[in-house]
């Protein structure tokens, strides 16, 4: 584990008192605060939102007691991955200026202790919610740990651009966490639900990496404005958002979702589309490089975040009001 | 010859009191989140017994 950095027995250095210091290693240097910030908080809120989804639209009742630690297990197995990841991502992190302040770049957290703690928590999630649920919730979460871990992580996000396409797929399995401790199983509202946060995720993270690309070229991260330009990036964020609309009606076309949901995911699919347009029309230089500070891909990165929200949002209040 | 190891210098009161207050910190939510853990295995049992899904 971690190495000690100081060991002192005598005078202090800051007065004339003398001061007995006991070992103190670089688990000292942090704070409750670094602990929780290794759990990826601002993360941990989309991914416990679309399972809270996910389980208040499945049919058929949960304990509150239980859904409330289904809902907690997700957390924390979200919280596991973002701690592997940081884990495993500490030499990129250090050079990306984004992260290089996180707890294990700056030195406050020791790599092995953070990647015991990722694997505790995980652990504890896992079979927590196996007890408190069912195996089938359970295993998806496990499943969805090791496909962050491994696939994302690991094998992806540095070998190719389109890493956060399937990766993707690691956030997105939160709802179908959600239906299947309900349930006990899957049905074709989870999938959907599944495929929306997939189709979702390209435009949400090619938003961010026009106006972060810096960032991840200095760091040797393959993202796509790295690797294939802005100009070709912007083209895929319509693209993405072209297949996300239409894919957001289905659940209304179905009669899996009442009218609430259906307008909802229009008014704000048509919301998106504008967003990514003005993304694709934004003032370029010849490279696609953006002449106004990437003002575009900023609002429509933030409206992403609004866009998922409200319509899993309207997912739940379709159902109660319904 | 083997070299001696190298002796940093000892912290200085400041140090050491930022360390101890870190400490705390630390323990104070390992304490919060073992108790919170009691409660919460406490209730999912009982509601397990309630529901007769617990297996013995």
């Amino acid at each position: 584990m971690s190495e000690p950095t100081q060991i002192g027995l005598g005078e202090s250095r800051g007065g004339s008192a003398p001061s007995l210091n006991l070992l103190t290693d670089q688990t000292d240097l942090s704070t409750a605060a670094d602990w929780f910030a290794l759990l990826k908080p601002r993360v941990m809120t989309l991914v416990v939102f679309t399972g809270w989804i996910g389980l208040a639209v499945a049919p058929g009742h949960l304990h509150p007691v239980l859904a409330f630690t289904a809902i907690l297990c997700i957390a924390v197995a979200a919280g596991a991955s973002g701690a592997i990841n940081m884990w495993y991502d500490r030499d990129i992190d250090s050079v990306m200026r984004r992260t290089q302040n996180r707890p294990i770049p700056a030195g406050r957290i020791a790599p092995g202790e953070a990647l015991g703690y990722g694997i505790t928590l995980a652990a504890f999630a896992v079979v927590v919610m196996a007890l408190a649920t069912n195996v089938v919730a359970a295993a998806v979460l496990a499943f969805s740990i090791l496909f962050y871990v491994f696939v994302y992580t690991m094998w992806l996000k540095r070998r190719t651009p389109q890493n956060i396409v399937i990766g993707g797929a690691a956030g997105a399995f939160p709802p179908v966490i959600g239906w299947a401790a309900v349930t006990g199983g899957f049905d074709m509202m989870p999938l959907l639900m599944f495929a929306i946060v997939f189709f979702w995720t390209p435009p949400h993270f090619w938003s961010l990496s026009l106006f972060a690309h810096a960032d991840y070229a200095r760091a040797g991260v393959p993202m796509l404005p790295v690797v294939a330009g802005a100009r070709h990036t912007r083209v895929q964020v319509v693209l993405y958002t072209l297949l996300l609309v239409p894919l957001t009606l289905v659940p209304w076309a179905m009669g899996l979702a009442g009218m609430v949901y259906g307008l909802a995911a229009l008014v704000l699919g048509l919301g998106f589309i504008v967003c990514a347009v003005r993304v694709l029309r934004d003032s370029q230089d010849p490279q696609g490089i953006s002449l106004t500070g990437d003002a575009p891909a900023r609002a429509a990165f933030k409206y992403s975040i609004l866009y998922l929200f409200v319509l899993f949002a309207s997912l739940a209040v379709d159902r109660f009001v319904g | 010859m083997v070299d001696a190891p190298e002796m940093l210098p000892p912290l200085s009161r400041d140090e050491s009191r930022a360390i101890g207050r870190r400490r705390r910190g630390r323990n104070w939510l390992m304490f919060a989140t073992l108790i919170a853990l009691v409660g919460l295995f406490y209730a999912i049992t009982l509601v397990k017994i309630s529901q007769g899904t617990m297996k013995f």
